[in-house]
């Protein structure tokens, strides 16, 4: 047996093994349906799997490596990413973790799905999330709860809780999710893996299920920075079919990695650094300030006055978002039907009984604040307000680089611990939902551990929009002075 | 403000979403908390403040005016709940 094991490898340690011939893809692809096999009726990250469509596509890659193929040319030829059951990939499933979509076979494959295979990956799986992408446990999941691979008493986050819960237990080199309010970087600092939310119009959104149209935005997890960077590299870039996407140039992650942090500038938003915070997330924050300081940053206060309104304005402009975009669920062509007696009971029906609780709760208010006579009061105040949170971040990113700060206030929670209190799991996305409402960038990586049980603890970077560079620089130069992303769970 | 004028079933009607009693009570008192949760907002001076819809300075994106190859008739129809004759079956709207 190879150690470590094929599976447990990043996707710079896996290319090189494969461009050296000293495995296969096959090989490759073999460990992480082997790893699936044995942990995942423990941590159920995914809803389902083609095993032989993934190992033909890395036998296929296998080919491309024999005639010559590099890794110059296809970044991720024969590295094995799984994705949130979220992105359409053609003739596969795609069912949001939804019954609405029970059943639903994607007709045409997402834009990062076809830049992914362009890339040689092998693409696999559906990961199971919050239904719609709304939820932070899985625990709004029409299928099961994902459990956390370092306590599988507690929640692994969400809404991408499969993604990272996959990359964390070896079940994957990398996978995709979308974050619309920290669904990415709230799950990656639950399970100790890398988790980037990109830049609002950075990476297509075609061929993504829609939750809220102006926040979602899709991106990597995995097990270390250059990895990342890696990966983010290849699903960016302008797409025509997606009239949000930003022309713009992809910069060379890669060349923003292995440089130390002097002349960095890194802010701490005073106004995050709140009474609530589980004492050892303070600690581990405090420690990798100070050790952010050691490597050349220079550290200095700044100030996020409206941050406190975040949570309040992302459930106003969210919901309102996933009401429009949820009414393409009707029943008429794709989809759960219900018959009723006319059009309307039709209609009724087959919503009342396709979408979940937390589906139906965020509907009905977002009906609600954009219904005759509250609209101005609730959702057009909410997009004010959304203004003046992005002047905040436009403002600190004139003295900062980058904001930092805890991913998440507490390590992951138990089971069941918030399920009955949709306001206090809201409460959870804090300090990863302003990001999404500014536009900007932002990235969590593994600080450190709580102990009793071990349960990892994630460090927030935040950059301005395209700030992703700069963001890899600093979390690399910090990942280089630490070993907290080598630490694995014992399943 | 909201919560005297929250019309449960008003609402699901618009939302085209069937309720029973039972989620109607328990949405209608979640929905109580998180809309008072959500009227802090009111405390923040907005006079003058542009809304923001979007957070990216795109407008009147275009493409270019070619004809390309659309969704194939099978693709489009392979996931219609009732199909009949190539279309889709709907309840009668006219009389």
């Amino acid at each position: 047996m190879l150690f470590p094991m094929l599976n447990q490898l990043t996707i710079s340690e896996l290319t090189s093994r494969l461009a050296a011939k000293e495995c296969s893809a096959r090989e490759a692809m073999q460990a992480c349906l082997d790893r699936i096999q044995a942990v995942d009726g423990k941590v159920k990250a995914f809803l389902s799997f083609d095993a032989a469509d993934a190992l033909q596509q890395a036998e296929a890659a296998d080919r491309e490596i024999a005639a010559g193929i590099t890794h110059a040319q296809k970044p991720l030829l024969g590295v094995p990413i799984a994705l949130k059951d979220i992105f359409a990939v053609r003739g596969q499933p795609c069912g949001v973790a939804s019954r609405i979509l029970e059943g639903f076979v994607s007709p045409y494959s997402s834009t990062v799905v076809e830049k992914l295979r362009a890339a040689g990956a092998v693409v696999f799986g559906r990961l199971n999330m919050d239904e719609f992408a709304m939820g932070s446990s899985t625990e709004n999941s029409s299928y099961h709860t994902t459990l956390n691979p370092w306590d599988t008493t507690r929640i692994p986050g969400g809404s991408s809780g499969g993604s990272a819960a996959a990359v964390a237990a070896d079940e994957a080199i990398a996978t995709l999710g979308t974050d619309t309010g920290g669904s990415i970087r709230q799950p990656a600092a639950l399970c100790g893996c890398v988790g980037v939310k990109p830049t609002y119009g950075l990476v297509s959104r075609y061929g993504v299920v829609a939750f809220a149209s102006s926040l979602d935005q899709v991106g990597p997890f995995t097990k270390d920075v250059r990895d990342a960077a890696t990966l983010l590299g290849v699903i960016a870039g302008h797409d025509p079919r997606d009239s949000t996407s930003v022309p713009q140039r992809v910069p060379d992650y890669a060349a923003s990695l292995g440089r130390d942090l002097k002349g960095v500038r890194i802010g701490l938003a005073k106004e995050f650094m709140v009474g609530g915070l589980d004492p050892a997330v303070k600690s581990a924050v405090d420690e990798a300030v100070k050790k952010l300081t050691e490597l050349g940053a220079e550290i200095q206060e700044v100030s996020l006055p409206h941050s406190q309104y975040a949570v309040a304005t992302y459930y106003i402009v969210a919901t309102a978002e996933a009401s429009a975009n949820l009414a393409r669920y009707d029943g008429i062509r794709y989809g759960k039907r219900v018959e009723g007696g006319d059009l309307f009971e039709l209609y009724s029906k087959t919503r009342g009984s396709g979408f979940g609780a937390e589906v139906k709760r965020r509907i009905i208010l977002g009906t609600y604040v954009l219904s005759s006579g509250y609209y101005d009061a609730y959702y057009l105040r909410a997009q004010k307000v959304r203004t003046l949170i992005r002047r905040d971040f436009d403002e600190a990113f004139k003295q900062v680089d980058a904001i930092v700060s805890p991913t998440t206030p507490t390590p992951a929670f138990k089971v069941g611990e918030k399920a009955n209190d949709p306001l206090q799991m809201y409460l959870s996305d804090i300090f990863t939902i302003s990001c999404n409402l500014a536009g900007n960038s932002g990235l969590s990586l593994p600080c450190g551990f709580a102990s009793d049980p071990k349960l990892p603890i994630g460090l927030q970077l935040l950059g301005p929009s395209f700030g992703e560079p700069t963001l890899f620089r600093i979390a690399h130069a910090y990942e280089q002075a630490t070993d907290w992303h080598r630490q694995k769970p014992l399943i | 403000m909201a919560q005297d004028a929250f019309d449960i079933n008003y609402v699901a009607d618009l939302a085209r979403l069937e309720l029973s009693a039972d989620e109607k009570a328990r949405l209608g008192a979640q929905l109580g908390d998180i809309l008072k949760y959500v009227d802090q907002l009111k405390e923040v001076d907005v006079s003058g403040v542009e809304p923001t819809a979007h957070s990216v300075p795109l407008v009147n994106v275009m493409r270019p005016d070619v004809v390309s190859e659309p969704l194939a008739h099978e693709d489009a129809m392979r996931n219609a709940p009732r199909q009949a004759n190539g279309l889709f079956i709907v309840p009668k709207i006219v009389e």
